[in-house]
């Protein structure tokens, strides 16, 4: 009998045991998604701890998925560590800072003549910083520590472009569709993207819908005042035809890995890829000897409005408000963005630094990313975005299209549907 | 011993055998009944993961039975058990048939036939995916399907396997198939085992042939086997998922869309977790039903 009350009370103590909350003291709790990143960034926490005595416990929870529904699961049961990063849409991270569990960072940005915020990129911080008047009713700030920034262009390779007698790479969407026919003729396949992974076939066709009627008309698009229907976003469809009818698809496109595409284009399958600035990590390991260039991907030549990519944060920590080691938190994530330790995670890594000064170590591609950020935008910086459903329906729609399923105008009305019926749910 | 005594003892008695149920019952109401009350009250909800529920009543469900891709799903989900019930378990019974029988190499082919399920499904989508890869480099497949019916005289049948509409979801039912048949040829096998010979010499001395003797002997005793191997396959075909993310991503349109990758986008893409709830707790009825409903038609058969 004693021993079943000790057993029951041993149960009760462990399982209440799971929902302590951390007391001060000087370890700090890291929990990140990064597998490439996630040995430079225990030698930095190691270094750190001879530093200044703390210790920095990273731990390391992939893939990202897993990863997001872990970081919700603990805010659920308020069990956050000192610092994480929240992977989602920025609606998302705006409950995170309402429910208390993000730190609002923009005191210790400014302090000193704001000498920490202007090291970093601004897109970068842009990422988790709320405007005044924001849609989603957050107090303005800086929300979050960005440890390296990203963006996603389009990679083209040298050796296959020369094969196929290309001189340059394309500058204009027509050059494009004629340097994929050239490569055709020469048994090429000209392109390949991980669009089985929809948010970067969504980043593609974004990019192309800033190119054609630029930032406003989206946005009045996204706010319900502009149909899908209407003759820009067929255009946008019809892009997707006509890369499909000039052959530029590698085959099975809309069901293939990024981790595939990324191999596919490693191993000179095709001569152009889409992809983000952190393939270069990637090619490194799969082919060092890869020779490729980077290009924003080519605008139309009669486009009315600048094409722009997305690029912004690459991976973004915030602090939990509630850590009894907040400000040990703050100031480790101080020294992970200064100069020296950024400058490491550039060379270890091969990732965009956030931190400007350390940009002068970066390889020539990288360097070619990195002039990306000008033209950059991207959806958690935008003052309006649209309904999850209707992105989806959208990305659908282009993988129809991609497959000749669907005619572009099929598409719009598909997707002007959803958008009805989430625009009259959100209404009743 | 009068009243009052004999009651203290009989709760002492019973307050003891309930604290040795307690640890179990305690783990099992954390971890399965809590979480599973928890999904129905959450169906009833609007909720995005975090911050505050609103109580929607009957909308989710009212939304799911107009939602044609939700039921698209079930009958992807279907169309893949179809297969799994037919070419699967007909594979796997004859298989198990041939492996019950005096053969040579019997123990080696147990194990080859127990290799694939005992793979992740992850592995298996790797390998499939290697297998179709309908890619070409320097004029050659890289996929292993397509090259050898393209060097084998049938170029014509070299296709996408995965990429085309009309294909995706028949190739994904059978890779499953080919992952999941060494389960039921194990089950099989070990029922096939059970069978009393002396039933076998009977029929043999009343003069029926194999065929007699399987229609008569084998099919009637293995039926509570078979049974079990349909309800699984049912469960285990319908819950396909991770084959899926394996093979195709995010699914190819919505062609290879099934119940659970569903239930998945419903909270990952659009971050609609009452929805994906109410979609959980319409497919568990689904499950149940179907569940009830083999195992009624199974004890019919065993009552003929």
């Amino acid at each position: 009998m004693r021993k079943v009350i000790w057993l029951s009370s041993i149960i009760l103590m462990v399982l209440a045991g799971c929902t302590q909350p951390a007391k001060p003291g000087n370890k700090i709790v890291l929990w990140h998604w990064m597998t490439d990143r996630n040995d430079t960034l225990q030698q930095l926490a190691t270094e750190y701890g001879k530093e200044t005595g703390i210790e920095v416990s990273v731990e390391l929870f992939a893939p990202s998925d897993s990863y997001s529904q872990k970081v919700i699961a603990a805010a659920q049961a308020s069990i956050l560590p000192d610092i994480y990063g929240i992977l989602d849409k920025k609606t998302i991270v705006a409950d995170f800072i309402q429910a208390g569990f993000v730190s609002n960072l923009t005191q210790d940005m400014e302090a000193n003549g704001g000498e920490w915020k202007n090291q970093l990129f601004d897109k970068a911080l842009a990422d988790k910083r709320f405007e005044d008047g924001n849609t989603y009713g957050v107090k303005p700030g800086i929300y979050g520590v960005p440890i390296d920034v990203t963006n996603e262009q389009v990679l083209y390779n040298k050796k296959l472009l020369a094969h196929a007698g290309i001189a340059r790479p394309p500058q204009t969407f027509d050059e494009f569709m004629d340097d994929s026919q050239k490569l055709r003729r020469v048994g090429i396949t000209p392109f390949v993207s991980g669009w089985g992974e929809l948010w970067l076939l969504d980043c593609f066709a974004s990019n192309y819908a800033f190119n054609i009627m630029g930032d406003q008309k989206i946005f009045d698009t996204y706010r319900g005042k502009v149909k899908y229907t209407d003759p820009d976003w067929i255009k946008v469809f019809s892009l997707f035809a006509e890369m499909r009818d000039k052959g530029l698809f590698i085959d099975g496109i809309v069901t293939k890995g990024n981790k595939y595409a990324e191999q596919d284009f490693a191993l000179e399958r095709t001569a152009f890829a889409f992809n983000g600035s952190w393939c270069v990590d990637v090619y490194h390991d799969m082919n060092p000897n890869l020779d490729y260039g980077v290009i924003p991907p080519p605008p139309l030549s009669n486009a009315s409005y600048p094409l722009k990519i997305w690029g912004s944060a690459g991976s973004v920590f915030v602090v939990n408000a509630s850590s009894p080691n907040h400000d040990k938190a703050i100031a480790f994530l101080k020294w992970l963005t200064a100069k020296e330790q950024q400058i490491v995670l550039a060379e270890q890594t091969y990732n965009l630094p956030s931190n400007k000064e350390a940009l002068s170590v970066v390889s020539p591609v990288l360097a070619e990313f990195a002039k990306g950020m000008e033209q950059s935008t991207h959806p958690n910086v935008w003052p309006v975005n649209e309904n999850p459903t209707v992105v989806e329906a959208f990305d659908r729609g282009l993988q129809a299209i991609i497959i000749g399923e669907k005619t572009p105008q099929q598409v719009g009305q598909d997707v002007q549907m959803v958008k009805d019926k989430q625009t009259a749910e959100a209404n009743s | 011993m009068n009243e009052k005594a004999r009651c203290a003892a009989i709760l002492k008695n019973n307050f003891q055998n309930f604290l040795f149920v307690l640890p179990a019952v305690a783990i099992f109401s954390i971890f399965y009944v809590y979480p599973f009350l928890n999904m129905i009250f959450l169906s009833f909800h609007e909720w995005i993961g975090i911050g505050p529920m609103h109580f929607i009543g009957l909308k989710n469900y009212q939304e799911l039975m107009g939602d044609h891709l939700w039921w698209d799903s079930i009958g992807h989900a279907g169309y893949i058990t179809l297969i799994a019930l037919t070419f699967q378990n007909v594979l796997a019974f004859a298989l198990a048939l041939a492996c019950d029988r005096e053969i040579r190499l019997k123990r080696f082919y147990r194990v080859v036939f127990f290799i694939p399920p005992v793979l992740s499904e992850v592995v298996v989508g790797l390998i499939w995916n290697w297998i179709l890869n309908p890619e070409m480099q320097n004029g050659q497949h890289i996929g292993l399907l397509n090259h050898y019916l393209y060097i084998s005289g049938f170029p014509q049948l070299v296709h996408n396997w995965l990429g085309d509409p009309k294909t995706a979801l028949t190739t994904i039912a059978i890779v499953n198939s080919w992952k999941g048949f060494g389960w039921g040829f194990i089950i099989m096998l070990a029922g096939l085992q059970t069978i009393d010979k002396q039933l076998y010499e009977a029929a043999r001395i009343d003069g029926a042939g194999w065929w007699k003797s399987f229609i008569h002997v084998t099919i009637p005793m293995m039926l509570p086997v078979l049974s079990v191997v349909v309800i699984l396959t049912i469960l285990g075909c319908m819950q396909v998922f991770v084959l899926i993310i394996a093979m195709v991503n995010e699914g190819l349109v919505n062609h290879t869309d099934v119940p659970v990758t569903c239930i998945f986008s419903a909270m990952q893409n659009t971050n609609r977790f009452g929805y994906a709830c109410a979609e959980a707790v319409i497919f568990g009825i689904i499950l149940v039903s179907f569940s009830f409903l083999t195992k009624k038609i199974t004890d019919r058969f065993k009552q003929v």
